[in-house]
């Protein structure tokens, strides 16, 4: 982070958040058969999924944030229950305040940087203007030291901007937590260690729950107090 | 010379009307169809792609047994005070439905090749189903939607089968260019006919040129 994150960030999240997940999702495809049942609790700021690639992390993710639907099981966070088969309860993505860092960032090409972080804050049917957008959104552009390229459009910035774009968008909605998959694949080593560093800092300075899935042990390390090992769709081992 | 002008102003007028209907009713099916998960969704598409494949007089005919004067809706759009056989507007109905197949088939295919992940990123951001469409989906389509619509004006401007089927050939009211340059032929009259047959070449060379710039660049870093 090139500047400390100022106090007064519009993020606040009811202290020791629990995250509850009973999920249970088949998908069958012609060329694989997988079995999704995870089960876990949580009441850390700071989690981890932690596992191989295709072990089922992207789709708990998914589950949690709406873009995935179990066959069974519930999703309750907070006070808030987001998914609940037997109760009939299905929050839309929309309405679950579930922020999502997706691993390519999933910025939007044809937007500008400024665009892409008040993108959440826009209402209607209309983008953001180029021009100065909402307050909550420059903040954070400040914060993420984004003034620069303000008006750059994705393509044109680096891995570690995108990221920060990416981070400044998810978080200028205000969600509940905060998901990330796999944050710093996308990134040259050097830059991942860097990122890695400014990602454990913010969680220091914000009060919103992250949930991180990676397979890298140094990210688990960095970013996790409650690590569970996930395999073949299955919460393997609650490891330290 | 005048005779050249006029009916040329008339296939500029009856595309341009068939182009911007199909650039509203092509888009928005295309967006309804590649949302839509229901067993349903290939006949509906089958049947609103018929115009590309059916011959012109045939769709002439269906147009004719569903909003002649004795046809199926004939009565009820007299009664409107809408009258479509042998008038222009009858010639726009033509070009829009023959063109039609083009703007929905390259919007939806522009429509699908864009990445679920920008939509989800948006959905999981707060932004309703509609203003996903509007903001995300239909800007990042622009380029193939643009070409649709061009190759559907350069068709629309062609028509010759269904118009004449519907609309007539009725010089300075409904005779477009393609129809003119038929008569000018059947009458030999050949400086009329190579002027039209002129006119219209160019315009279409132009349409595609502008159309085949269009396509290729979806696949580069969109703006």
């Amino acid at each position: 982070m090139s500047a400390p994150l100022p106090g007064s960030l519009p993020v606040t999240a009811p202290p020791a958040t629990t995250l509850q997940v009973e999920v249970s999702k088949r998908l069958d495809t012609a060329d694989r058969h997988f079995a999704l049942d995870i089960g876990f609790s949580s009441t850390s700021r700071r989690i981890a999924l932690f596992g191989p690639s295709g072990a089922g992390k992207t789709l708990t993710l998914r589950a949690i944030a709406g873009l995935l639907r179990p066959d069974r099981g519930r999703i309750v966070l907070g006070e808030r229950t987001l998914f609940d088969v037997a109760a009939g309860v299905d929050v839309r993505p929309q309405q679950r305040r579930v922020a999502y860092l997706f691993q390519d960032y999933a910025l939007f090409p044809h937007l500008t940087v400024a665009q892409n972080v008040a993108f959440g804050l826009a209402r209607g049917w209309r983008n953001p203007p180029r021009g100065k957008s909402h307050d909550d959104a420059e903040r954070w552009i400040d914060a993420f030291g984004l003034r620069e390229v303000r008006g750059h459009y994705p393509a044109e910035i680096s891995g570690g901007q995108k990221q920060r774009v990416a981070l400044a968008r998810a978080l200028a909605t205000r969600p509940d937590i905060v998901l990330l998959d796999e944050p710093f694949s996308a990134l040259d080593p050097a830059l991942r260690a860097r990122m890695r560093a400014e990602l454990r800092a913010l969680q220091t300075s914000l009060e919103v729950p992250m949930l991180v899935i990676s397979h890298d042990p140094d990210d688990v390390a960095a970013l996790a107090d409650h690590v569970m090992e996930i395999r073949d769709g299955r919460i393997y081992a609650p490891a330290a | 010379m005048e005779s050249v002008w006029v009916p040329l102003a008339l296939s500029l007028k009856v595309a341009g009307w068939a182009t911007a209907i199909n650039a509203v009713l092509g888009v928005a099916a295309a967006v309804a169809l590649s949302r839509w998960r229901s067993p349903l969704r290939d006949l509906v598409d089958a049947v609103l792609t018929l115009p590309l494949v059916l011959p012109p007089t045939v769709l002439g005919y269906y147009l004719l047994v569903l909003v002649g004067r004795r046809g199926v809706f004939g009565e009820w759009l007299s009664s409107l005070g809408i009258e479509l056989v042998f008038t222009w507007q009858g010639a726009v109905l033509a070009a829009t439905i023959v063109a039609f197949p083009l703007v929905l088939k390259s919007a939806r295919a522009a429509i699908e090749g864009v990445d679920p992940q920008l939509e989800h990123a948006a959905r999981v951001l707060g932004v309703s189903e509609t203003g996903i469409v509007f903001r995300v989906t239909l800007p990042l389509a622009v380029r193939g939607i643009a070409a649709g619509v061009l190759l559907a004006f350069a068709r629309a401007l062609g028509e010759f089968g269904a118009t004449l089927m519907v609309a007539g050939n009725l010089p300075g009211r409904t005779q477009t260019l393609s129809v003119a340059i038929y008569e000018a032929v059947q009458a030999g009259d050949d400086d009329t006919a190579n002027l039209l047959v002129l006119v219209t070449s160019l315009t279409c060379v132009l349409l595609l040129v502008i159309a085949g710039r269009l396509v290729p660049s979806t696949r580069q870093a969109v703006r």
